[in-house]
């Protein structure tokens, strides 16, 4: 047997699993959704079609261009927030903390709890915010309130503060690579040349750091974007997203072609922009661990 | 007797239309240490991993004892390798580095226990045994690779660039342990090396290498003194090239016209009897005369000026700018002080001459 | 008296130094800002699993391990988090069975078609769970399948395989390739080389990440919701029960899952970040 035989067998033999699996657990079911997405809605199920109504439908529906409207916006406030925190933070991190233990142990620190419940870590915030929640109480006690308010919880402030709290370690990740990769001795020169420390930061450290800012807003942005647990737990009537209605057209409404010409909406908004950010910067990679 | 390697017509393309290795036809014989010469890109470790069976050849076979061992996988050849890099399993102790060709084979572990220990002392790392490769010097992991390969007793052993990791220091002592090694095992060697001095210092037979295909092939003295071609004779040692035409030749000599100067050479077999030609001298077969001073009757003469003299000890090497030509290197013997004060300063005048039968003569088509 | 004099900075690095450590000193408090955010949370979750209250209300009124007591008598919850470690460890088996030969097609075999396979596999890791849940709820509609724990498991390893494809194919990246040529050239037959050679080698990985898809699996919502038959797993029953209202007792049983976590999250990033020995 020739060689390279062998090895297409040994190659074959590695391969079939995996692609078998892909091919009928992820390239099947985008398949069906894509192909259901043309399908058309028919008591009590759906039929068999090709029309382009249900995008139709989600493009001047205003109640549908509503909620995509409104989960782009809080995806987008949600990765402003999440920069806003994790770029002071992780400089930090990087540039003042001068062990690399202690570095090293609060950067897992941040970054630990994206694997702990992310249904827990939402729920918290219920807890917090509700009107017999923590906050309000503290703020009963401590007498910067008569009574407890109905303003922190059920709007689209709860929302955004529980999905920056779930996923600004995401933020965190991508920028802590891109700054460690900074050689400490840029930062030295250009302060020996004379530049100033805000300056040094500006043509320096921010400059070199975008990879790891524009890959962290990718994920913030994709995840939050995706999400639908938020807005269960802690958002109000104007806080329902795309996943909601998703959800919501496979159970109770029951409009499937509808639901899967979301979820293939979806699916290319967060691919376009996964793509996006992959041409800005290639580097900036995530690391799970 | 049967050669222990035998390799026929071999060619190799990487995609992209890279010609590895182009039709490559040799035999080694048992006991034989051979080295293939070249620069990187050559093809010498891509033949030396088609040998080892870690590449496939698009054409052409291997022999290995008589045996066709073309579509055998590495695991079924009876020749082992030692990595440029050493590839020590880092997860494993000394001890077991080395028992490992034994113990995926079989072998009782008694028997493993024996061979390792004899391997060990025979690289002198007895001592080392338990350690972690992690906990070692270059020059002892180099040492255990070595061990590693040579415990399984192969037919031949392959070394791929095996001192390049060491420093200038060890390499030399490795260069003559290894020598030693070789004469005391009586098993063939094939080195991969792209450092002329170690080639000349280690093997008995050189294989030079060029665009994938063999320069040519010898002993160390075959290539010094009559390379195939100007590229071998370039790459082993120092060579100085005169172009010219040929204006005439008869049964002995070859008469070249270059510039101004007429060149008789010496014709042997082969050598070019029309057309553009190279003339190749060595720099010592060169005699350096000051302006004023007869040359010797009889030899090719080139003038030019001194441009630059590198002083190494007992003898100097001097550049000559010749009109029209490449600077000439001329090696001049300093014996006494005598002879260094003869020696023509930078800027003056001088002639190069040498003698028609230590000149070779290479057609402008044998330029490989 | 010189050592000042050589020392004494001229009024711009003054003014530099000074603005240094002024954004040093807000940069460190800011720092605390963020990591109280980070923990207050899961900090509130563990004092009111020990509060003396149904209510989660400040200020606190005692100190009571009830709850606790009161999760192992509860007979839903003790199916649930049966059910999870059911799900958690089959669908990890499975991400290990899928992912560990995708992490190693990936890093050494070209195929036709291989970018696409990559893109295909490691889709779940950027992609919303809902899309996830949906187009398989979709398949296993259209083949006829019930949903059941075991379509869950499917779902979760689909999604979880991306995690082990992408720490074992790092690992595998950083992996000497030669040490495999060595053990071929020294007479190892290929599954010799891969049980001896490559499998310790990847070892830490292959655990660390295991031990991940188990930690998420086991908290996993949004392919679960779309998946799960009657059976519900831990993170469901919490979801469910959460529609009912906040009770202390979820507070108890999230201390648990939050201990247990970072447990295995700690075990499992010591793995992948030391490239075993």
């Amino acid at each position: 047997m020739k060689l390279s035989t062998r090895n297409r067998l040994s190659a074959a033999g590695i391969l079939s699993l995996p692609v078998l699996w892909t091919t009928v657990f992820l390239f099947i079911p985008y398949a069906i959704i894509f192909t259901y997405s043309f399908y058309q809605k028919q008591f009590p199920t759906f039929v068999p079609a090709f029309q382009f109504g249900n995008y139709a439908l989600i493009f001047t529906d205003p109640q549908y261009v509503q909620v995509l409207l409104r989960t782009a916006k809080i995806a987008l406030i949600v990765a402003a927030c999440a920069l806003f925190l994790a770029y002071p933070f992780t400089y930090f991190l990087v540039f003042k903390i001068k062990s690399p233990r202690v570095r090293l142990m609060l950067y897992m620190a941040v970054i630990v709890p994206l694997w702990v419940s992310y249904l827990l870590r939402a729920y918290t915030w219920k807890t917090i915010l509700g009107s017999e929640g923590v906050l309000n109480s503290f703020l009963v006690m401590i007498g910067v309130l008569d009574q407890p308010s109905d303003i922190f919880l059920y709007n689209q402030f709860s929302m955004v503060v529980t999905l920056t709290y779930i996923f600004v370690p995401f933020m965190v990740m991508p920028i802590y690579t891109s700054m460690e990769k900074i050689p400490r001795n840029l930062i030295e020169a250009s302060k020996d040349l004379g530049v100033g420390p805000f300056r040094t930061f500006l043509k320096v450290t921010l400059p070199l750091t975008t990879p790891g800012i524009v890959a962290g807003a990718t994920f913030t942005y994709c995840l939050t974007f995706g999400d639908f647990i938020a807005s269960f737990l802690v958002g109000g009537p104007d806080g329902l997203m795309v996943a909601n209605v998703i959800t919501s057209q496979f159970g109770a409404a029951l409009n499937w072609p509808l639901g899967s010409a979301l979820a293939i909406i979806m699916l290319i908004v967060v691919l376009t922009i996964i793509s996006l950010s992959d041409r800005v910067e290639r580097s900036g990679r995530l690391d799970l661990a | 007797m049967n050669p222990v390697i035998s390799i026929r017509n071999i060619t190799k393309a990487f995609r992209k239309g890279l010609i590895a290795v182009d039709d490559v036809s040799l035999d080694v014989e048992e006991g034989e240490f051979i080295t293939l010469l070249g620069p990187s890109g050559c093809g010498k470790s891509t033949m030396l991993r088609i040998i080892a069976g870690f590449e496939e050849a698009d054409s052409g076979s291997i022999f290995l004892a008589g045996t066709d061992v073309t579509d055998f996988p590495p695991y079924r050849r009876e020749v082992n390798m030692v990595f440029q890099d050493y590839a020590l399993f880092p997860h494993m102790n000394v001890a077991q580095n080395v028992g490992y060709g034994l113990r995926v084979s079989g072998v009782p572990k008694d028997r493993i226990a024996r061979k390792v220990e004899e391997t060990l002392a025979l690289v002198e790392l007895a001592d080392k045994a338990d350690n972690r490769p992690s906990e070692l010097s270059g020059g002892q992991r180099q040492r255990v690779s070595l061990a590693r390969a040579l415990a399984r007793d192969p037919k031949v052993l392959l070394l791929d660039e095996p001192l390049s990791a060491l420093d200038a220091n060890l390499r030399e002592a490795m260069q003559v342990e290894l020598k030693h090694l070789h004469e005391k095992l009586g098993i063939t060697f094939v080195m991969v090396t792209h450092d002329q001095t170690e080639a000349l210092a280690m093997a008995d037979r050189i294989v030079v290498m060029k665009d994938g295909k063999v320069s040519q092939c010898g002993t160390p003295a075959d290539l010094y003194d009559k390379p195939a071609n100007p590229y071998v004779a370039r790459f082993i040692g120092t060579a100085n090239f005169i172009d010219g035409k040929v204006m005439g030749a008869d049964d002995r000599v070859v008469e070249v016209q270059a510039g101004a100067e007429k060149l008789r050479i010496a014709r042997v077999d082969g050598s070019p009897a029309s057309g553009d030609v190279r003339v190749c001298i060595r720099p010592e077969k060169l005699t350096l005369v000051a302006n004023g001073v007869s040359p010797p009757a009889g030899e090719n003469r080139l003038s030019g000026t001194v441009d630059e003299i590198l002083y190494h000890g007992a003898n100097a090497r001097v550049r000559v700018a010749v009109d029209g030509q490449d600077p000439m290197l001329v090696d001049v013997q300093l014996k006494s002080a005598s002879l260094r004060q003869q020696l023509p300063g930078i800027g003056s005048p001088a002639t190069v001459c040498f003698s028609r039968s230590d000149a070779m003569l290479f057609g402008e088509d044998r330029d490989r | 008296m010189t050592t000042r004099a050589r020392k004494n900075p001229t009024t711009a690095s003054t003014i530099d130094r000074l603005v240094e450590r002024f954004s040093s000193m807000s940069l460190a408090g800011f720092a605390v800002l963020v990591m109280t955010f980070l923990y207050l949370p899961i900090l509130i979750l563990v004092i009111f699993s020990f509060n003396d209250d149904r209510s989660l209300t400040l200020p606190l009124s005692g100190f009571t391990t009830r709850w606790y007591v009161a999760l192992f008598s509860n007979e839903d919850l003790l199916e649930a988090i049966f059910n999870s470690f059911y799900v958690a460890t089959v669908a990890t088996v499975i991400t290990l069975i899928i992912g560990v030969p995708a992490a190693i097609a990936l890093d050494r075999i070209e195929f036709p078609g291989k970018t696409l396979f990559r893109r295909f596999v490691l889709l779940p890791i950027a992609l919303p769970g809902v899309i996830t849940g949906v187009s398989m709820l979709n398949l296993f509609k259209l083949m006829g399948m019930n949903l059941s724990l075991e379509t869950v498991i499917l779902g979760h390893a689909t999604g979880l395989v991306s995690i082990v494809v992408t720490q074992v194919f790092a690992r595998l990246q950083r992996m000497n390739r030669s040490v495999e040529e060595v053990s071929a050239d020294l007479g190892a037959k290929p599954w010799q080389t891969f049980f001896l050679v490559t499998l310790p080698n990847i070892k830490t990985a292959i655990i660390g990440s295991a031990l991940l898809s188990f930690t998420v699996s086991f908290d996993e919502i949004p392919v679960t919701f779309f998946l799960t038959g009657r059976d519900n797993t831990l993170p469901m029953y919490i979801w469910s029960t959460l529609r009912r209202g906040i009770t202390p007792e979820i507070n108890a049983v999230g201390t648990l899952i939050v201990l247990g976590s970072l447990v295995l999250i700690f075990i499992s990033v010591r793995m992948l970040r030391n490239p075993g020995n």
